[in-house]
């Protein structure tokens, strides 16, 4: 059997008759029978171990094609938005097909009818989509506007009718904030695979199966809106079938060549882009999928290797020009026009062999062929036993472009398999078998403050949480401070948690992800994504209460609003136990917390540790602390040390965080890493053998993610004054890549002050 | 086994630089040299340490030990100069061969003499600052002789131990290319010669100079140009070493 699965049927005529065009050679399984993306994947495809010698540059279509579109983004860095809907509300099929130029285009489809064309998309919140268009200088359509108001209601309003007098000051007062309350909380991954192996009237017949399946004697709440929502997923499906007519193709088949399946897919990534505007939109797990799809095409001799490259590159184009409109506020705590497309590359199967395909190179060509970009937000599924010629070409891509993140598939096979995508920056989850409600992230440091107050907020005075004792003697203890801290825990992961039950509840009930959805099976495991900031500042400020000596310094409110400490103490990220047990008791801690929690269709409850660029914001709004950070402050991104505080090099620093505990944090933890190149090695092989060697260290050390930075700070500052200079200058923060440019001056500062690594 | 005290300047985690793979380095206090480019002056003496034993060194040590070994890298002990606490450097590295790490010792060769069979014996490779093959030069840059970095490079010739040599081209002082081409034979024919790297003088240890209210001579000597460094690298390359 063992030969059948690496030649498919090519050689099996007695099986080809039987089998219809478009599955010819592909080796029959489960995957024929039923919904099974993984079976197909697993049967069909060919790992591959070797270099990158077969790897093909930009074909003349492509620059051209790519120029156009880098000549769009640059006037688009210069004015601004440069084209917004102003009255039609997106959805699937809303605008006649656009094209950037109809004749170069391999794969085509937009979002709107023109190329970085933003979409109306109000459902989340027609505020906030009013606020987008104003703050970039366009008018919101009256008759639009007023059919919202007047009668259709969005998830926004849906939020604020539920919503507690205690949320809405938790919310104000930055305790809480990011939510997902007013736009879409995004974070879904739809299987977008099966558009292309399945084709659209399999799917529609499978969900229709679904549907008798739900064909109970007594019709509970919980069926009857799975029933409702099948239906939209139906309907969806319809639509996504009737857009991609438009575009004259016709998908209710399945894909029956690459190129094809890479445009199949698309579509259906498409859809989703056009009907939701969620923070993060990712793209899934398809570079070994498709690999199956461009060797039978290459192998039948209808495809060249330029020509696969050529897909390849086109689709990523597509990719790095997903637009939505956002007011300023939204781009504080995510700036830079992220989109969290992201994709995952690597890793390695259940029964040992590698998950690295050819077509995992060819998507980190595209680094290579188009330069860096910070979209699609690739990310290496890091093993240890990845073919070393993919590890090597990984870090050197890394060393060129600092647009790569890493994440410990050793580490994350054990609990999602080995068909699992991440969503956003670092939440795993299986393909189209699992979700996540986005839950934004609590202020750990404020609640702190908090504890220290009796509730009340450090910078207003006000009585936030409930009025607990406060600390009242002159000086801050560990012993005395803990017991309180826990109390505060207690009431943030209340408090947030019924903030996060009425988010999802209104969302699914007012901007459900049709298509999303769609591309998921009947029943999904759903996770609850909380999320702490702010975890190095507490750590260190808990380390000074206990080892060193700190004098609390009131107001004339009685406050404590800054603290005198002397002595040395422990800080976090010096791979010193003293303080990095305290950091990993206050994971376990906030998530046994959360925990205790009712939670909304009984998702699981989980957290990250992860700011994105909030750790900015969030320090703006927290008061000075006692580890010294002062007030307005940034904290440090992630799960990353505060600010040059970790003094003994890149590996101290990677074991304090390597000891933060994946499983009470299942939705993540992110380290952001930066190092010059010289500090990497005296040659180019060793950089690459160093960077290489280095994150086998890390992950083998239970690391869960890094971002990886080799750059110079001269350069940073350099851009900061001269960013025509550096167009595309890429940069990885917490979780996700920016471009550079894109960042406020406050954002810029934030991280050309971060730790750079430079070896003695 | 023993536990000898000593003096630790600093430890970086994650060294690149300091042999193969990637290694924690320790910086040992203390240095018999005063070179005029010492970029860590902070090293040259002793009590500018924190105070500490091998058994401590060792324990951090072992905490790192699986992640040095799948970074294939090791300990390095630097300076300073580690010659001048042998019994340290010997019970560091004793107990990094018992967990099975790789050890590097970054050293001027100049205390020879220090350095016994049975300590080298414990050393995997070492990493050779000759900074001039001309003693009058040697004199100058460092007010100590050539001759037992000489001696010392012989020894490790005649045990076959592998050795990085590392040679800091400053302007006016170590780049005349004679004494360079002389230097490239010289390391040829020792045979154990793994590696040469030619390193640029640079400046920015000059600030400690200045907190430590210490004179900084080279103020006005220039880092070297492109072209001068690799027409030093040429000459090692010439005689069949593998250079940097």
């Amino acid at each position: 059997m063992k030969t059948d699965i690496k030649k498919g049927t090519a050689d099996l005529p007695f099986i080809q008759e039987d089998t219809p065009e478009y599955y010819r050679t592909f080796h029959p399984g489960n995957w024929r029978k039923e919904i099974d993306i993984r079976n197909f994947i697993q049967l069909n495809y060919t790992p591959y171990e070797d270099g990158t010698s077969f790897l093909s540059g930009a074909s003349d279509t492509t620059k051209l094609l790519w120029q156009q579109v880098l000549n769009l983004m640059a006037e688009e860095q210069k004015r601004g938005v440069l084209d917004a809907d102003t009255e039609v509300v997106s959805t699937i099929t809303s605008h006649k097909p656009g094209y950037i130029d109809k004749e170069l285009e391999r794969v085509v489809g937009l979002q709107a009818d023109k190329p970085l064309k933003r979409s109306l998309m109000p459902f989340g919140g027609v505020r906030m989509a009013q606020m987008a268009l104003e703050s970039n200088g366009f008018e919101f359509s009256e008759k639009t506007r007023k059919a919202f108001n007047t009668i259709r209601k969005t998830h926004n309003d849906g939020v604020f009718d539920a919503y507690t007098e205690d949320i809405l000051k938790a919310r104000s007062s930055g305790i809480i904030t990011g939510l997902p309350d007013a736009y879409a909380r995004g974070r879904i991954i739809g299987d977008y695979r099966r558009v292309a192996l399945y084709g659209i009237d399999r799917l529609v017949e499978d969900k229709k199966d679904q549907l008798d399946s739900l064909n109970l004697h007594s019709l509970t709440e919980e069926t009857i809106r799975l029933r409702e929502e099948i239906n939209e997923q139906i309907r969806s499906l319809g639509e996504l079938r009737s857009m991609a007519s438009d575009y004259g193709f016709d998908i209710s088949r399945p894909a029956s060549n690459a190129t094809e399946a890479v445009q199949w897919l698309y579509f259906g990534y498409l859809a989703a882009v056009k009907e939701q505007n969620g923070a993060a939109m990712s793209f899934g797990r398809v570079s070994t999928f498709l690999d199956v799809y461009i060797r039978r095409d290459l192998e039948e001799g209808t495809l060249t290797e330029t020509e696969a490259q050529e897909l390849i590159d086109h689709l990523v184009i597509k990719l790095r020009m997903v637009r939505f409109m956002r007011p300023p506020e939204y781009n504080e705590l995510f700036s830079g026009d992220p989109t969290w497309v992201t994709e995952v590359i690597g890793g390695m199967g259940l029964d040992g062999r590698t998950l690295v395909s050819k077509t995992s190179f060819r998507f980190l060509q595209t680094l290579h062929n188009l330069g860096p970009a910070p979209e699609p937000n690739l990310t290496v599924l890091w093993s240890e036993n990845l073919p070393q010629a993919f590890k090597d070409f990984c870090v050197e891509t890394s060393i060129k472009t600092s647009s790569l993140q890493y994440e410990n598939d050793d580490l994350m096979r054990d609990y999602w398999g080995d068909d699992y995508g991440i969503s956003c920056c670092v939440s795993a989850m299986r393909i189209g078998k699992q979700m996540q409600f986005f839950g934004a992230r609590a202020n750990l440091t404020k609640a702190m403050l908090y504890a220290i107050n009796g509730g009340k907020d450090e910078i207003t005075g006000e009585q936030v949480a409930p009025a607990f004792m406060p600390v009242l003697s002159d000086r801050l203890t560990y012993d005395e401070l803990m017991p309180k801290f826990d109390n505060m825990m207690e009431w943030l992961a209340t408090i947030y948690m019924n903030a996060l039950n009425a988010i999802h509840y209104m969302h699914d009930k007012y901007y459900y992800e049709r298509v999303e959805m769609a591309l998921h099976d009947r029943d999904v495991y759903r996770t609850m994504a909380c999320g702490i900031a702010g975890l190095s500042v507490v750590a260190d400020s808990l380390s000074a209460s206990k080892f060193a000596d700190v004098k609390i310094i009131r107001d004339e409110r009685g406050l404590a609003v800054d603290f005198e400490t002397t002595g040395e103490f422990p800080l976090f990220g010096n791979d010193d136990d003293r303080v990095d047990e305290i950091a990993q008791d206050l994971v376990k801690r906030f998530m046994a917390k959360l925990e205790k929690q009712t939670v909304y269709r009984d998702a699981v409850p989980t957290q990250s540790i992860l700011t994105i660029t909030s750790n900015v914001v969030y320090g703006k709004k927290t008061g000075s602390t006692p580890d010294g950070r002062k007030i307005g402050e940034p904290f440090g991104p992630g799960a990353n040390p505060m600010h040059g505080r970790d003094q003994n090099g890149a590996v101290a620093s990677m074991r304090s965080i390597a000891k933060l505990p994946y499983k009470y944090a299942l939705d993540g933890i992110s380290y952001t890493f930066s190092i010059v190149p010289n500090a990497l090695g005296r040659t180019e092989k060793d950089q690459v053998e160093n960077l290489s060697n280095l994150l086998d260290g890390y992950f083998a050390e239970g690391g869960h993610h890094v971002n990886v930075n080799v750059f110079n700070r001269e350069t940073l500052v350099d851009a900061m004054d001269h960013p025509e200079k550096y167009p595309q200058l890429t940069v990885r923060v917490s979780g996700y890549a920016v471009n550079f440019n894109k960042l406020t001056r406050e954002q810029q500062e934030d991280v050309v002050t971060r730790t750079f690594h430079e070896s003695c | 086994m023993k536990n000898p005290t000593g003096y630790i300047h600093s430890i970086e985690s994650a060294g690149t630089l300091e042999g193969p793979g990637i290694r924690r380095v320790l910086f040992l206090s203390g240095c018999p040299l005063r070179c005029l480019y010492c970029h860590n002056p902070d090293t040259q003496k002793l009590k500018y340490g924190r105070f500490t034993d091998a058994f401590s060194e060792l324990r951090e040590i072992a905490k790192n030990r699986d992640m040095l070994i799948k970074m294939k890298g090791g300990v390095t002990l630097s300076g300073g100069e580690p010659l001048m606490q042998p019994q340290l450097v010997k019970a560091i590295f004793d107990g990094c061969k018992r967990m099975g790490l790789h050890t590097a010792l970054d050293t001027s060769g100049f205390l020879n003499e220090n350095a016994d069979n049975e300590l080298l014996a414990l050393t995997d490779l070492v990493l050779l600052d000759i900074k001039s093959f001309d003693a009058t030069e040697y004199k100058k840059l460092t007010g100590n002789r050539l001759q037992p970095t000489l001696d010392f490079a012989k020894r490790l010739s005649e045990m076959n131990k592998p050795v990085w040599l590392r040679y800091v081209l400053v302007p006016g002082y170590t780049d005349n290319m004679s004494a360079i081409g002389e230097l490239a034979l010289f390391a040829q024919s020792l045979g154990n010669v793994e590696r040469v790297e030619v390193l640029p003088f640079h400046k920015m240890g000059e600030y400690k100079w200045k907190e430590l209210g210490l004179t900084y001579r080279l103020y006005d000597t220039p880092e070297p140009d492109e072209e001068t460094v690799e027409e030093a690298r040429y000459l090692f390359k010439k005689a069949g070493l593998n250079t940097y």
